[in-house]
């Protein structure tokens, strides 16, 4: 298996269980090929060039090239991973994405690196707090937004095994491996890491362990929490969520603009079908100067947080 | 069909011209029963798709994810009356379907869609996107040491989309003898001539630059075309870029460089009177 090492003790960069995946991949695949604009580094490629130079596609700082020669490629009969940081891969690039990718309906894996808030201090032209939500939007894309290291990789499996276009968000902001009791990965189901029945945390990516945390402080309080992993945003599983709503409350948080992104698709169905209470924690728009940390804490993206927004939202049920 | 008997050039090239005729008289048609269409691009490319399909490529429409074909790729994605007629012509699927261009639930969309029609590569319509996804078809052909070829037809107007030069770069840079480019290089943009919009000249010494072998030359006139995209791509070690000179509206008098034609559709006595010139 492609097993990553942790940064430093007990955390993970999840770049790192990519890219040995995808090596473990392309050693049995030779249709597998990665694609890159100038990005092999900030994919922690430099392995699989090593190893493979002449399945390695370099186009230079070009957002919107990369993206079409990664259909090109499929069209060709390889398996494309087009590799990039999220924020300049889906947001440069996105008609290539809508039209070359989804609409064209093509083989193409397209891996967003370090998205959401990764690249804290750098700004918000480096931020991807935008992608959940306008790549959900596209017909045919499967989007998946893995929370450690094992998930990415089943993740990167998934994709490879499938035919047809695909989204993975990877994260560089050190998480830690979740305790799974039954370790299972499907693209479009999502996975209930905690039981519970008072109220439900759907989230995804980073925030999931975040979100398992603060579910251990409530159920020290005696407030049973469900906490659901939404990884496959899209296509989305709606029955997990209608399911939620029978807990009475939800809490989405995601590493994300509160708009759109996993609060908005989860709000969509929950309107449509059992409408209960419901809190959104994300990101507003664009953000202050900080480190990534330093912004979750400010917006209360924490397990701290996170217990705080199921004890308001269980009190607006309570008042119902 | 293509290749698979050994022609003389002038039965290729007369075989071309019937075909051309056909695709302009064709489409014009279709334009006029959907009102709707760019006839004007329709018409300044067709001898350009009729050399290709009917003089060129290599391709079997019976098996048209063959990965041994020839690819084309229809960049200028909105002369569908052109590209269509052209696949209908090639036997990719029955010249029928063409009376349904643009009618509601049709497989032949105003630009065209390839889970709908076998033939279509690529998913067009907004521009700039054709040889960038040609760039990628042809860098996997020079992975495998394929011996199939990438043709990609752009308007002129469309090479002031910046994607078109990121792809002319690695293209060059990647010295993609199995990538050829073909420019409609008709002057006139949608509402304007390319010139006084924003300039594309020297169009060929752009391309030299890129690391690009350019031909130019007269983009109705058979012969030459297909003499230069069928000359053999192992004799050079760049990609070819082939800047055809055409005319907006070729071939119908009062059409004939005229911008009115860029999406322009006929009268019934305008159409009657097209009919009558393309004979």
């Amino acid at each position: 298996m492609s097993a990553a090492a942790p940064i430093k003790t007990g955390l993970f960069d999840c770049r790192d269980s990519f890219a040995a995946t995808i090596e473990s991949l392309a050693e049995t695949d030779p249709r597998i090929v990665t694609v890159v604009s100038d990005s092999l580094g900030s994919s922690k490629l430099g392995g699989f060039k090593k190893r493979w130079p002449e399945r390695m596609v370099n186009v230079g700082i070009a957002e919107q090239t990369v993206v079409a020669v990664g259909a090109g490629l499929a069209n060709g009969g390889k398996v494309p991973f087009v590799s990039a940081a999220a924020c300049f891969l889906t947001g440069r690039a996105l008609e290539q994405i809508k039209a070359d990718i989804a609409y064209s309906n093509v083989n193409v894996k397209l891996i967003g690196q370090s998205s959401g808030v990764a690249y804290g201090e750098l700004g918000p032209t480096h931020h991807s707090i935008e992608d959940m939500a306008w790549l959900r939007l596209l017909t045919n894309l499967t989007v998946i937004v893995p929370s450690d290291p094992w998930e990415t990789e089943q993740a990167i499996r998934a994709a490879a095994a499938m035919d047809g276009p695909v989204f993975v968000r990877v994260s560089r902001m050190p998480v830690p491996a979740l305790e799974r009791s039954n370790a299972k990965f499907e693209i479009g189901k999502a996975e209930t890491l905690v039981e519970g029945d008072q109220a439900t945390i759907i989230a995804n990516g980073t925030m999931v362990h975040r979100a398992v945390a603060a579910a251990k402080t409530l159920a020290a309080e005696g407030i049973a929490v469900r906490v659901v992993n939404m990884s496959t945003i899209s296509p989305l599983d709606e029955a997990a969520i209608i399911a939620a709503s029978q807990t009475g409350a939800i809490v989405t948080v995601e590493e994300h603009n509160v708009r759109g992104g996993l609060g908005g698709a989860v709000a969509e169905v929950v309107t449509a079908n059992t409408p209960v209470p419901m809190r959104i924690m994300g990101f507003p728009g664009f953000l202050p100067t900080g480190s990534a940390e330093w912004l979750m804490e400010q917006f209360g993206l924490t397990s701290a947080g996170i217990v705080d927004a199921v004890r308001q939202t269980i009190a607006r049920k309570a008042k119902k | 069909m293509p290749l698979t008997a050994p022609d003389r050039r002038n039965d290729r090239v007369a075989t071309i011209a019937d075909k051309a005729l056909w695709i302009r008289r064709r489409s014009f048609q279709m334009v006029y029963e959907a009102q709707l269409g760019h006839p004007g691009g329709d018409f300044s490319a067709t001898d350009v798709l009729a050399t290709l399909y009917f003089g060129v490529m290599r391709y079997d429409p019976t098996k048209p994810n063959d990965p041994g074909r020839d690819r084309f790729v229809m960049s200028k994605g909105h002369c569908t009356g052109a590209f269509y007629s052209v696949l209908a012509a090639a036997g990719y699927f029955p010249e029928a379907d063409l009376s349904s261009y643009m009618q509601p639930l049709s497989k032949l969309n105003g630009h065209p869609n390839r889970n709908y029609l076998p033939g279509v590569e690529t998913n067009t319509g907004p521009l700039g996107h054709g040889l960038p996804v040609a760039l990628g078809i042809a860098i996997a052909g020079q992975i495998d040491n394929a011996d199939f070829r990438t043709f990609v037809l752009t308007g002129d107007g469309e090479l002031q989309e910046g994607s078109n030069w990121e792809a002319a770069l690695t293209a060059g840079h990647r010295k993609l003898r199995n990538l050829t480019l073909i420019i409609d290089r008709n002057r006139l943009q949608q509402g304007a001539r390319t010139e006084e919009t924003a300039s594309l000249d020297p169009l060929d010494d752009k391309w030299r630059a890129f690391g690009w072998h350019v031909e130019m030359v007269d983009g109705h006139d058979h012969g030459k075309l297909l003499d230069v995209l069928s000359a053999d791509p192992a004799q050079r070690d760049k990609p070819l870029c082939v800047i055809a000179n055409t005319f907006k509206g070729k071939g119908v008098s009062f059409m004939h460089d005229n911008v009115a034609w860029h999406h322009g559709v006929p009268t019934k006595e305008q159409f009657e009177q097209a009919m009558a010139e393309l004979v």
